[in-house]
């Protein structure tokens, strides 16, 4: 493949989407601009990222409002953890757009799209946005076992699958009142995020999960129950961060995979630590990575690339970034440019960078919405789909079609824009079908462009 | 006749459809409709359909036990109270109720099961079609089955055309606005195929909306409307999501049960004519935990309840092999026993409304299901 194609895939399939000016950069060696993305020695975080709210303040402001009981009270917190929601999609858009290091920016979608917390549940709504700061930024350059450990302790994950609660039958607890296990979290962390469906497990194993993970909750004195938790907003132990329950953990020795583990939060840590570090980890993240990122996931060279990257997880130990250069450097994540239908996210970022309107981030998190992925705000544990066909249904690409025609109509169409972008973006792999096209499409040629092949695959 | 059957009067159920002659089969009519309700998450039966007169009830749930006993069917079932709408159906011999019915899997997972509910097959993974258009396909049903919403479920993807369409939206796109945009995909047959099955859905459905709305209750009075019209569709799917009730169950069931209830209804009401010429089937993955779990919910269980509406339906029947609420009773100690397979009933909903015979059902749609027998609802 010749490298002006090479410089697209790059762009494309590993970042998001071409901007102008970058096109002769790139293909003086696409395969280095990526790798270099991963080994960057800037900070890892755009300023704005970094001077968006901690989570545990989130949580005890949440908390002392919940405490205060008044309907209005609620009411106003609900506002503002809304508000916090809606400047976290933004700084987030806005960093993504304008980065430099675009393929990092599909890195850390992709991790949090793999440990999926989402705002339909809206306890998570203060939270999602500190949720990828603080579990997937902050380890893409580490280890999957620290970052699932991250994700694990983080009050978004505990409160989106129910573990705040859950409490331990035979702990302090659970016998002085009628409330007990809840195994969604255990179950989605062996399923999704770690093992895999087919991963090898029981459902004693949840339930020994489940019991492991009894007091993962939040700090506050010892002896107050992680159900009262959000009523002891006032309480000065109270910091809104994770924090072990004692009395709420289930005692004695566990059954996990055929190893015993103790009681208490380490007994927990390590057997994240054994899930993370299991092989069928690396074969449930490689199929992940590869649904996400190879050109044709189901056939043989999808295949084979799968079992590569489950190989480079395990001989790593889930080094991340040993994993991300393996997508770079496995030859069949080159083949056939233009290969998928892109998602929501994706279109919406290339958009934004295609035009220079980086800075709209609250219009992006917007156009997320009404092209059905909002940030955070998958419809279950197991994230947003990477089946083409889960983005291509009718009323899907009718309402890409109107999008396009409103940010084209926006930034205010005159006849040859879209042609002289077309010329910046894609040079001479333009495909003579969208040129004929854009040359007839006179003041439609700015959102002709936007809707062609180019701009919507990848 | 005893409404809830027993255990052999069952087993003759199932047995029935099979001395059908087949070219009673082959008379279906081809303007039957069919309307498929896949409620994603695993609703919990035992809360839609409670067997409040079963003795072990409410021991058994614990927790997840009712405040009232719900409104009797027969034999030990009930229905929520919220499902109050669907009675006079039931009193009209229109809805039948299946119990303890569920997939060949006991793994408990929403998304492998979800998988094996749309593709029809008998392990997770193993198709990118689905059941229901593969038997759209085998019946050569050439108008396109309809998505309501915007995506196309993997159940209504494969050969058979499928389209999708959200009726809270308006559409701005006429043919002419949209010609270069069309032309630039001319070399992109999925995006160009879905541009033209969109924009002949949307006119469609401009034709007959009253009301904008994403309410269940709303969109279904619009695709009921839609089924009655002669160049309307024959076939709707609605994907309905929030069912996995981990916690907070009572109220999140008592909202949406009454919404479900009033969209079912909407079809009995919209048009007679079209309403006996329709069947309406309401499936989701598992049932939960018969017993409550420690947090105001149920978790991931394996049998649950399923329901057929419809002019035509053989209704005011629970079809239950019921397994009981002892605690021997239960799958590894926790779960509602599976002892209808879902794919019995599916296979009797297309036998009543696309005409396909149990070989071709076991061959194309629901592939090794040939031990699995169609269970009639018509």
């Amino acid at each position: 493949m010749d490298s002006h194609h090479r410089a697209i895939i790059a762009q494309s399939r590993f970042g998001l989407g071409a901007m102008p000016g970058q096109l002769a950069t790139v293909m003086a060696d696409p395969r280095g601009w990526l790798l270099g993305q991963l080994r960057g020695s800037e900070p890892s975080t755009d300023q704005r990222l970094a001077e968006r709210p901690d989570h545990a303040d989130t949580v005890r402001q949440l908390a002392s409002g919940m405490q205060e009981g008044s309907k209005e009270a609620r009411r106003a917190m609900l506002d503002h953890t809304k508000s916090v929601y809606r400047t976290d999609v933004a700084t987030h858009l806005s960093a993504s757009a304008a980065s430099s290091r675009p393929f990092r920016e599909r890195l850390t979608r992709f991790w949090g799209n793999h440990l999926t917390v989402s705002v339909a549940r809206k306890e998570v709504l203060g939270i999602a946005g500190a949720f990828e700061r603080d579990v997937v930024r902050a380890h893409l350059d580490g280890s999957f076992a620290e970052m699932v450990l991250a994700s694990t302790r983080h009050p978004a994950m505990l409160a989106y699958l129910d573990n705040l609660k859950s409490i331990g039958p035979s702990s302090v607890a659970g016998r002085r009142r009628d409330r007990g296990l809840n195994e969604n979290l255990a179950r989605e962390l062996m399923e999704l995020h770690t093992l895999g469906v087919d991963g090898g497990y029981s459902q004693a194993d949840v339930r020994s999960m489940a019991e492991l993970l009894t007091g993962w909750s939040l700090a506050t004195d010892d002896g107050v129950t992680a159900r009262m938790t959000l009523a002891m907003g006032g309480s000065p132990a109270f910091t809104g961060a994770f924090g072990f329950q004692h009395r709420m953990h289930e005692p004695g020795t566990k059954q996990l995979l055929g190893r015993r583990y103790g009681e208490g939060e380490a007994a927990g840590v390590a057997a994240i630590e054994a899930l993370a570090r299991h092989p069928a980890t690396g074969r449930n993240v490689a199929r992940r990575l590869v649904a996400h990122f190879h050109p044709r996931p189901t056939e043989p060279s999808g295949q084979a690339a799968e079992h590569h990257l489950a190989q480079v997880f395990t001989d790593s130990e889930g080094h991340l970034p040993t994993v991300h250069e393996a997508l770079v450097t496995t030859d069949s994540f080159w083949e056939r440019p233009w290969a998928r239908v892109k998602t929501p996210h994706d279109l919406v970022l290339g958009v934004a960078r295609a035009l220079g309107l980086i800075e709209e981030g609250e219009a992006m998190g917007e156009a997320l919405e009404a092209l059905g992925q909002p940030l955070w705000r998958a419809p279950s544990p197991k994230g947003w789909s990477d089946d083409e066909a889960d983005w291509t249904g009718p009323e899907q690409v009718l309402g890409r079609i109107e999008w396009l025609a409103r940010v084209a109509r926006t930034v205010g169409p005159t006849a040859g824009r879209g042609r002289a972008l077309a010329d910046e973006l894609y040079g001479a792999t333009l495909s003579p079908r969208t040129a004929d096209t854009l040359r007839s499409a006179g003041r439609d040629d700015l959102w002709v462009l936007l809707c062609s092949p180019e701009m919507q695959r990848r | 006749m005893n409404p809830t059957m027993n255990r052999r009067a069952f087993l003759a159920a199932l047995g029935a459809s099979a001395a059908l002659p087949s070219v009673a089969l082959a008379t279906a009519e081809t303007d039957a409709r069919l309307v498929v309700v896949l409620l994603r998450g695993g609703v919990d039966g035992l809360a839609m359909v409670p067997a409040t007169a079963d003795p072990h009830f409410r021991a058994a749930r614990g927790t997840a036990a009712p405040e009232s006993d719900g409104l009797p069917l027969d034999g030990p079932f009930a229905l929520h109270p919220s499902l109050a709408p669907l009675l006079p159906l039931w009193e009209r011999h229109e809805l039948l109720v299946a119990h303890a019915v569920g997939l060949p899997y006991q793994q408990r997972s929403h998304f492998d099961a979800q998988d094996m509910l749309e593709t029809g097959f008998d392990r997770p993974l193993a198709s990118d079609s689905g059941w229901l258009n593969r038997a759209l396909s085998a019946a050569g049903r050439a108008s396109p089955a309809m998505a309501v919403g915007r995506h196309v479920p993997l159940m209504l993807r494969g050969p058979a055309r499928a389209t999708s369409v959200d009726p809270s939206r308006r559409s701005r796109l006429t043919p002419e606005r949209i010609a270069h945009v069309r032309d630039v995909l001319a070399d992109d047959p999925l995006l160009a195929a879905a541009i033209d099955e969109g924009l002949a859905t949307r006119a469609l459905v401009d034709a007959v909306t009253v009301r904008r709305s994403r309410d269940l209750d709303t969109q279904a009075a619009t695709v009921a409307q839609l089924l009655a019209r002669a160049d309307g569709p024959r076939v709707a799917v609605f994907d309905v999501g929030g069912w996995d009730t981990h916690t907070s169950q009572d109220r999140t069931l008592e909202r949406q049960l009454a919404q479900l209830a009033q969209g079912l209804a909407a079809f009995a009401d919209a048009d007679p004519t079209t309403w006996q010429q329709t069947m309406v089937v309401v499936v989701s993955e598992f049932g939960r935990t018969v017993a409550g779990n420690g947090t105001g919910g149920t978790d991931h269980g394996s049998g649950g309840a399923a329901l057929v509406l419809g002019g035509a339906v053989h209704g005011k029947r629970v079809v239950a092999d019921w397994p009981g609420l002892r605690p021997g009773d239960l799958l590894e100690g926790r779960d509602l026993r599976t002892t209808t397979d879902v794919r019995s009933l599916l296979k009797g909903v297309l036998q009543a409304q696309l005409g396909l015979a149990d070989d071709v059902l076991a061959a194309e749609v629901f592939p090794g299901s040939q031990h699995v027998p169609t269970l009639a609802v018509g």
